[in-house]
């Protein structure tokens, strides 16, 4: 050994610079990435079916589909589709999601329910809730209260897990300590239980209001006049797929703005996770 | 209010935790509990705050709480024990709330306990914002609030760097010297026992029992550190726990 930090005694004093291998599995925000995916995709088709490689069959121009939509606009039918369809929408997905909360924090709180419930929500989940359509029909009617149990049923089952599991993560010694300041069970419940379980509560309905947007669709798929589901159906039956695909931007199109409304409220409720 | 322990015994199923444990807490006093991990001390002081039964045994409060005491036995955590989504001032009002007390009268007993722990300025930050000295200087805030009888702490500087841990000593020592205060204090750290501690009861390995009682008479806001009294009850202390730590250091912890 000639001199501390030499390497292993070999003939290579040269220093050698130490490897980076860090770095990586950070998240960051890069906005404009989603938005260039989407551009590509649409000038690639644009172009597929302008130079006749893609067959008018198989998909419509993107032109054309932007056409179709502002046709809708024009004529004000696009507003007479989407009403029905967000009150639909809000309606079912806001009495699935409240009762699946209300559910699950029931579940968590107290062993009771979480020994009754548990096992029928798990035997309701893989239950296709379109199967069950015709069923709903009978129950709720042939209009508005058939399509809102089925929204509301799809998205009630995986509020609930989401809900429960959030609750069982609930530091438990931040339960302690209010036990040991006296607050009551109420205030323990509303102060530590339900705000400490707000993240998985949300990033559950992330998933339920995409399913409640699939189930839209199936809901209209029986006696809606309007509704955006109704128009694709009808469009699909014509196989107009200029229309199909104008209902079907609609669709993720409101799926896009599900999520980025509740990426705004859990970047005003959560601000406070590190 | 003293606090009086009679016999406490208890099991983690066929383990023996804590065996016939009998204990006088005068008030106004700091009474340190040390011992090898596992000795059961943290569970001692969850029976003495009422957040776990014993299997045998009672602990006794003597006499009634001071006036305006809202919360006789109040706990600070080694964790710490925030609301991450309150903010200072939230975290301890959270306290007071359920006492009815709210608006003007909370404000003041809220920036009394944040100038009392030197935490005035940061009363609209968040926990992810401060530092771990901070943070448990915002819990004994809370824990000041409810205006204790006795503060039940365990290991609260254990979790935090030696020079923090320093300073928090000595914020301490002048929170205890401006107005004397009852404390458990359950720590596994010599020097902090012998910083803080009026009377120090070491406890034996699984089965937990009192191995000795040290007194140091030394009053607490004169003790330097090396200072050649504490340094012998220091020595002593160790004496009495090396072979108990060695040993405890060889079992599996089946609790």
């Amino acid at each position: 050994m000639s001199e501390i930090g030499s390497s292993n005694g070999a003939d290579t004093d040269q220093p050698i610079e130490v490897r980076f291998r860090g770095g990586g599995f950070a998240p960051k925000s890069r906005r404009w990435v989603g938005f260039a995916v989407f551009v590509i995709l649409i000038v690639f088709v644009q172009w597929g079916t302008q130079s006749g490689w893609i067959s008018p069959l198989t998909l419509p121009k993107p032109s054309d589909v932007l056409a179709t939509l502002g046709q809708l606009w024009e004529s004000g039918l696009l507003f007479k589709h989407l009403e029905p369809s967000l009150r639909r929408l809000v309606v079912g997905a806001a009495i699935g999601s409240v009762t699946g909360i209300a559910i699950g924090v029931l579940i968590g709180l107290f062993s009771i329910a979480r020994a009754g419930l548990v096992p029928l929500v798990a035997a309701i989940f893989p239950i296709p809730k379109i199967a069950l359509l015709p069923l709903f029909v009978i129950w709720f009617g042939i209009d508005e209260g058939s399509k809102y149990a089925l929204i509301a049923f799809g998205t009630f089952t995986p509020t609930v897990v989401a809900t429960y599991g959030a609750v069982d993560n609930v530091d438990r010694s931040l339960v302690r300590m209010g036990q040991s300041f006296g607050l009551s069970w109420f205030s323990i419940v509303r102060k530590i239980v339900l705000p400490g379980a707000m993240p998985g509560i949300l990033s559950g309905l992330r998933i339920s209001l995409a399913i409640a947007i699939i189930l839209l669709v199936a809901a209209e798929m029986l006696g809606a006049e309007y509704g955006i589901g109704a128009y694709i159906l009808e469009a699909g039956a014509l196989y107009d797929l200029e229309r199909l695909f104008a209902g079907v931007v609609i669709l993720s199109l409101l799926g896009v703005i599900v999520s980025a409304s509740i990426g705004f409220f859990e970047r005003r409720l959560l601000g406070w996770r590190t | 209010m003293d606090i009086r322990l009679d016999s406490i015994s208890h099991k983690y199923g066929d383990t023996d935790v804590l065996r016939d444990i009998s204990l006088e807490i005068p008030a106004g006093q700091i009474v340190c509990l040390v011992g090898p991990s596992g000795c059961g001390k943290s569970t001692l002081l969850r029976f003495i705050g009422g957040l776990e039964r014993p299997d045998s045994g009672r602990v006794l409060q003597l006499g009634a709480a001071p006036e305006g005491c809202l919360n006789p036995l109040t706990f600070v955590f080694q964790d710490f024990a925030l609301l991450p989504w309150r903010t200072v001032k939230g975290n301890v009002s959270l306290v007071l709330e359920d006492h009815g007390i709210r608006g003007a009268k909370a404000r003041a007993i809220i920036d009394d306990v944040l100038t009392r722990t030197k935490l005035s300025d940061f009363a609209d930050a968040l926990p992810k914002q401060l530092s771990g000295g901070m943070k448990q200087r915002v819990a004994i805030a809370r824990a000041l609030a409810v205006k204790p009888a006795v503060m039940l702490m365990d290991e609260p500087l254990s979790a935090l760097d030696s020079q923090t841990r320093e300073l928090l000593m000595d914020d301490l020592v002048s929170l205890w010297t401006r107005q004397p205060f009852t404390a458990v204090y359950v720590t596994h750290n010599l020097s902090e026992a012998v910083r803080l501690g009026h009377t120090i009861v070491v406890l034996s390995r699984r089965p937990g029992q009192i191995r000795e009682i040290v007194t140091i008479d030394t009053p607490i806001q004169d003790r330097r550190p090396g200072d050649p009294v504490c340094q012998k009850k220091h020595d002593l202390l160790w004496e009495l726990m090396r072979e108990e730590a060695r040993a405890a250091d060889g079992e599996l912890i089946d609790v």
